[in-house]
């Protein structure tokens, strides 16, 4: 056997090497079914702690969408709310609406009377209550003088009661609650005038300080803005930069530096933008703290390397088939560019931006350094009016010690990662409808 | 095909008008009033503003949660509408912060104390109720103790302790567990000032360092142990309080409005025999208790409306006093005549001096 093989051996070769391949096969099946099986349960690992994320954010957050609202009949007594007696918008505006919610209370539990029992009767009701009246009888003045049955919202500690937050078994001592207030909701409760209803404050206010008044509208705003700002500026500089590092700049020491420098700006730590944001913007130029157009000057020098990686990647998957066309035909460079190279680029480009713009609307820690971690009930109407965003409301909501808070900010991340899936899907979507493969 | 470039020059003009607004914002004075400073204020802070924006004619002021020294650092930057008006404070101001503001023109400031936080020592309702002193405090936590063998002896060693029965037979016999602050945050600097420092000195011979070495000194009696017994469980104060529900033996450390606003879940330890409530703090009894302040600058006062304001509507009774609103989240109020007298200094908006 251990000749050397004769002239012409070749079956004899093949033959062995089959015996080998043979030997080794199961072997390599086996191999290859682990490999399968590695990365299968690399995939379930991910799906599981998903899931696990989203059904502990979910179960934590859904009753904030629902508010709970106590049914009270209000008299409108134009003596308490209507102190002119002209009705006009003004005279409303002084009236004193808690009085008329206190009233309607007594009148259902007429045996309170002392002081502190009434405070503490009083208290199952939002302070929101007198504001909401007042909206009301300013819009519907004949409503002064009748009485009529309105939904008011309940005091957070009600709330959180009704949603079973609150466990009854503990001692009297250790709830927000006493016992008599319970007893006074349970006999609500029995009437019918206790319920729970769609939360709307949640989508249409402000941050407060009283967990059934805070919303997300002024946050969502404040992204709103911050984004725009983002986006105008960093969509045409990182294109334009693109375009120029691609087509026309020509291939030298000062390019490949320049590339090195995008490539690691991508990779530096937010809050480093942030402490520049605040060198630069605040303090040189004087532009106002808090301000949109700080937090979407700050998010566009960190969305810039992607816009840019994204676009150069976009450009340098165009065939060059199509520039030496274009060439060839007699357009011109920036023709050539511009008709055609970065019309089939776009859905690239529009990705790259979109993810972009979706990381930023995540961002909370450059925005702590140029004050937008702030309480800000007004809801901003311009790039110039204080404002937050919607990562910065979670943050402040999850470090606030009312029980009502804590439904809330999963409220904030469903809405926020409702706002990230949309823009991420239409990313998906621009690249599948538009983009053209070679 | 020209609506690439179309679409191109749309936005860079879009670009440009938003950096011309900007340019014409900045002249712009501002209307609203600009806060900053401690998370542990914040929550006061930002009730009284929403009651001031809630009774109509003012904005709602700005309150930003920067943290106390962060707080100072820009409320002492200047005077100007980029400057904040006033500094929220778990402590009283610096000496060195003073001087930065005087030099950055910051001339007169006022300080108004606003009451008090206390610090508690927090587990689970359903673990068997602790009683510690800020001795066993300190030998709990600190990274270095005397010797247990022999502890006058002015011989300092790592940490032995594992277990809370190992200080002090009459403790429960289960482990060292204790969620706590991180050290980026006020709290924790406090609650190694008043319990940690107030524990050491216990100690007759730790204390006599103090005079020949306070850095030193500093170190031995604030410095945290680091071999797990004590966990840093980030800002978040709600987190520490699930945990300590899920784990009967765990001991937390947080702001007594926390204690307050979940009492069915956790009950406070007594600290030297007191337990934390709000007669004990009020009156100094319970021992790892901090005053809380705002700070005014004088020089806005007139120029941003609302200001004075915002001081009436802070020092009213019904919102620091005994039944007022503050109470109901968390703010221990000082004692009536105390109340009086920051009152009126603030009314008068007498200033500070160093």
């Amino acid at each position: 056997m251990n000749d050397p093989p004769p002239i012409g051996g070749a079956p004899e070769m093949s033959r062995k090497s089959y015996e080998t391949v043979r030997r080794g096969l199961a072997k390599r099946r086996a191999a290859e079914r682990r490999f399968r099986c590695y990365g299968l349960s690399a995939i379930l690992l991910g799906l599981t702690s998903l899931a696990l994320l989203f059904a502990s954010i979910v179960s934590n957050g859904y009753t904030a969408f629902r508010q709970t609202f106590v049914g009270l009949d209000i008299y409108f007594d134009a003596e308490l709310i209507d102190p002119q007696g002209n009705r006009s918008p003004e005279s409303l505006a002084t009236g004193d609406y808690g009085g008329l919610v206190k009233r309607a209370l007594s009148k259902v539990f007429p045996a309170v009377s002392s002081r502190s029992e009434k405070r503490a009767l009083y208290s199952l009701v939002s302070t929101a209550a007198a504001i909401e009246l007042q909206r009301r009888a300013v819009r519907e003045p004949s409503l002064i003088g009748k009485t009529v049955k309105v939904w008011l919202p309940a005091d957070d500690d009600v709330d959180m009661y009704v949603k079973g937050h609150i466990r009854r078994g503990a001692g009297e001592s250790a709830r927000r609650l006493n016992d008599r207030q319970l007893a006074w909701i349970d006999e609500l409760i029995e009437q019918g005038n206790i319920e729970q209803r769609f939360n709307k404050t949640f989508f249409t206010a402000g941050d407060s300080r009283e967990p059934e008044q805070a919303g997300i509208w002024g946050a969502a705003a404040g992204s709103f803005f911050t984004l725009v700002v983002t986006l105008a500026l960093s969509f045409p500089i990182g294109i334009a930069a693109a375009i120029y590092l691609e087509e026309f700049a020509p291939k030298n020491r000062w390019t490949d530096l320049i590339e090195v420098n995008i490539n690691n700006l991508a990779a530096v730590p937010s809050i480093v933008f942030g402490l520049l944001g605040l060198a630069v913007f605040i303090n040189f130029f004087d532009l106002p703290r808090s301000s949109p157009l700080v937090g979407g000057l700050v998010l566009t020098f960190m969305t810039l390397p992607t816009i840019i990686i994204a676009a150069r990647a976009a450009i340098k998957s165009v065939p060059p088939s199509i520039r030496e066309a274009a060439l060839g035909i007699g357009a011109s460079s920036m023709q050539t560019v511009f008709h055609h190279v970065l019309p089939l680029a776009m859905p690239g480009m529009l990705t790259g931006a979109i993810i972009g713009m979706a990381r930023a609307l995540g961002e909370s820690a450059p925005l702590l350094m140029i004050g937008m971690v702030a309480f800000i009930v007004d809801i901003p109407h311009s790039v110039m009016d204080p404002a937050t965003v919607l990562p910065v409301q979670v943050y402040l909501w999850a470090d606030s010690p009312e029980r009502g808070f804590v439904e809330r900010t999963s409220a904030a991340i469903i809405v926020l990662l409702a706002f990230l899936i949309t823009m991420n899907a239409l990313a998906v979507y621009l690249r599948s409808r538009f983009e053209r493969r070679w | 095909m020209f609506w690439g470039v179309k679409v191109n020059n749309r936005l860079l003009l879009a670009a440009l008008g938003v950096a011309i607004a900007a340019w014409q914002g900045h002249a712009q004075a501002r209307d609203y009033i600009s806060i900053a400073g401690s998370s542990t204020v914040y929550p006061f802070s930002t009730v009284v503003a929403e009651q001031l924006g809630k009774a109509g004619k003012l904005k709602t002021p700005k309150v930003e949660s920067t943290g106390t020294g962060g707080g100072f650092k820009l409320f002492c930057g200047g005077v100007g509408v980029n400057y904040p008006d006033i500094a929220n404070a778990s402590r009283a101001i610096k000496k060195t912060e003073f001087q930065n503001c005087q030099r950055a023109g910051v001339k007169e400031i006022v300080e108004v104390k606003i009451g008090y936080d206390g610090i508690v020592v927090a587990q689970s309702k359903s673990a068997a109720p602790l009683d510690l002193t800020r001795r066993e405090i300190y030998l709990a936590l600190a990274k270095r103790v005397p010797d247990p063998k022999c502890q006058d002896c002015g011989k300092l060693v790592d940490n032995p302790y594992q277990t809370w029965k190992q200080i002090k037979p009459s403790l429960p016999d289960s482990k060292i567990e204790v969620l706590g602050p991180p050290p980026t945050s006020g709290t924790r600097d406090a609650f190694a000032e008043l319990a940690l420092e107030g524990g050491c000195q216990s100690f007759g011979w730790i204390k006599a360092w103090k005079e020949k070495d306070e850095n030193e000194f500093k170190s031995i009696c604030q410095a945290v142990r680091e071999d797990g017994r004590y966990i840093e469980s980030g800002e978040n104060d709600n987190l520490i309080v699930q945990k300590l529900e899920s784990n009967p033996n765990a001991v937390g450390i947080f702001g007594y409005s926390f204690l307050e606003q979940n009492a069915d879940k956790v009950s406070g330890a007594s600290v030297d025999g007191v337990r934390p409530d709000y007669d004990s703090i009020s009156s100094g009894q319970y021992t790892v208790s901090r005053p809380l302040f705002f700070y005014v600058k004088k020089a806005h006062v007139g120029t941003i409306p609302g200001i004075e304001n915002y001081i009436a509507e802070f020092t009213s009774e019904r919102a620091w006093g005994e039944d007022g609103y503050l109470v109901d989240k968390g703010l221990i109020p000082m004692p009536a005549p105390e109340r009086k007298q920051y009152a009126a200094d603030a009314k008068r908006l007498k200033p500070l001096s160093m």
